[in-house]
């Protein structure tokens, strides 16, 4: 296929017009993506997320500076939000990637949400996919500032950054609370600030609050299963030990603009990756990613297909719900049957 | 059904350090629906060029107040072009004397919008440029 030699053989252009096919939602992205899918699986997919302000495109560029050291090639998808009035949109996360402009090694594509509301585009995933078949390693998706909701990354990538910051005010405390369930691993960015200690700490508190599973041994079992990050209070695993069912999500401190810290992240991070594979976490996870695109994109289509078999039946019906003859239920009862 | 937006790249060459108009510029051309892509100061020909590639943009903004544009401007066109990016329109902003503007278009710039430039105008011609 023309577009798998394209992107094997390195072809820049290719791999950056076929992103634009796949965002676009063009009849070619569809064709080239099923050429692409059995190529992919390759790369290792790390997320970042967080409040805005807290340096997460700062940090994205401090990591992928450390893996370019290591020799391995880097893409990073890095998200910012589209405006819900004009659909317009302002992506400025390449100002603070500039070490990385002009690295080979290196691909970086700034991506608009689109009106989707979990902090990634409809269309991320996809892309990954293209990335993936154009031999990049390791895959750095950034999203858009989150707050509570935008959790999709978890679902996208292998290990899930949560990104905090000193001085986000007492209030942190109500952001960790939405986010801590997908946090792998927890950063405090801007650890030189006033305060960092006291974010630590509340993270760590709210760590043992949130999930004290691990204090019940068949309740440990379970967690693991829902993937419940439990105990960060606790002391870092002993590698010689056997493996833990339950991830302990450690809290690494950096501070991205000077680049410190980014070594310790990244040897939480292959912890991480380590215990997922040994665990057998990395294959349930798999499974049910593939479960849930699934389950999204055949909703997806159903819906579509009902639409242009429904015909007129459709405005009829919102029509008698809005004078009140029939109820919702009832009417969708009706329309299916 | 094409209703994929205009993806533009802001970019400023060159070591002046006021990015003010190039901000202005992202701004509006959001406003007018587009996904702008801002990359921020002192940028060389090479990394405008290579971040037009990747993000596989419509249109690139300059933004130019240092004096330097004969000099960077031809250089970004022929990265561009050595990229096979030759269909990409470019347009410039900042401080670009009358006297020089006959010759940067001659180049290929598609259109120069100096201070006081209204900024819907500007939208609308780079959505036509971009149209054709």
């Amino acid at each position: 296929m023309n577009s798998v030699d394209a992107l094997l053989s390195g072809d820049r252009r290719a791999l950056a017009r076929l992103i634009t096919q796949i965002e676009n939602n063009r009849p070619e992205a569809r064709a080239a993506l099923a050429a692409l899918y059995p190529h992919t699986g390759r790369a290792y997919l790390l997320g970042v997320t967080g409040a805005p302000g807290t340096g997460k495109s700062t940090l994205v560029n401090e990591l992928a500076k450390a893996r370019r050291r290591d020799g391995q090639t880097v893409a990073i998808v890095a998200v910012d939000p589209s405006s819900p009035f004009t659909g317009g949109a302002i992506l400025g996360d390449r100002i603070r990637m500039r070490d990385l402009s002009g690295d080979p090694g290196v691909f970086i594509r700034s991506m608009a949400t689109r009106g989707s509301l979990g902090g990634l585009a409809r269309a991320t995933a996809d892309v990954i996919v293209a990335l993936d078949v154009a031999g990049y390693q390791t895959i750095i998706i950034e999203t858009e500032g989150a707050g509570q909701a935008e959790v999709d990354i978890a679902q996208l990538a292998h290990t899930t950054l949560v990104v905090e910051a000193p001085g986000l005010g007492d209030d942190v405390q109500a952001i960790k609370a939405g986010i801590l369930e997908i946090a792998d691993v927890l950063v405090v960015n801007k650890a030189d600030q006033p305060g960092a200690d006291a974010a630590v700490r509340a993270l760590r508190g709210m760590l043992n609050l949130a999930h004290p599973a691990s204090r019940f041994p068949g309740a440990a079992a379970a967690a693991a299963h829902h993937r419940r990050p439990v105990g960060a209070g606790s002391p870092p695993p002993d590698p010689a030990a056997p493996v833990e069912p339950v991830w302990q999500v450690p809290i690494c401190e950096t501070v991205a603009t000077e680049g410190k810290g980014i070594d310790a992240l990244w040897s939480a991070i292959e912890r991480h990756r380590e215990h997922q594979r040994a665990s057998g976490a990395f294959a349930h996870w798999q499974r049910i990613r593939v479960e849930r695109q699934l389950e999204a994109l055949i909703r997806d289509e159903l819906y579509a297909r009902f639409v242009s078999a429904s015909g007129e039946q459709l405005g009829q019906a919102i029509q008698a719900i809005l004078n009140r003859a029939r109820d919702p239920y009832t009417v969708v009862e009706e329309l299916l049957r | 059904m094409d209703t994929s937006p205009i993806r533009v790249l802001i970019a400023k060459p060159g070591l002046d350090g006021h990015d003010r108009g190039a901000k202005v510029i992202a701004r509006a051309l959001r406003d007018a629906g587009m996904e702008v892509i801002y990359t921020g100061l002192r940028q060389t020909p090479e990394m405008i060029a290579e971040a037009a590639l990747q993000e596989d943009v419509d249109a690139v903004g300059l933004s130019i107040l240092s004096g330097a544009h004969n000099a960077l401007v031809p250089r970004v066109m022929a990265l561009l072009n050595a990229r096979g990016m030759e269909h990409v329109l470019v347009f410039l902003g900042g401080i670009i004397p009358d006297e020089d503007i006959p010759a940067l278009k001659a180049q290929g710039v598609a259109g120069v919008f100096g201070p006081g430039a209204n900024t819907q105008v500007i939208a609308e011609a780079v959505r036509q440029a971009v149209k054709k």
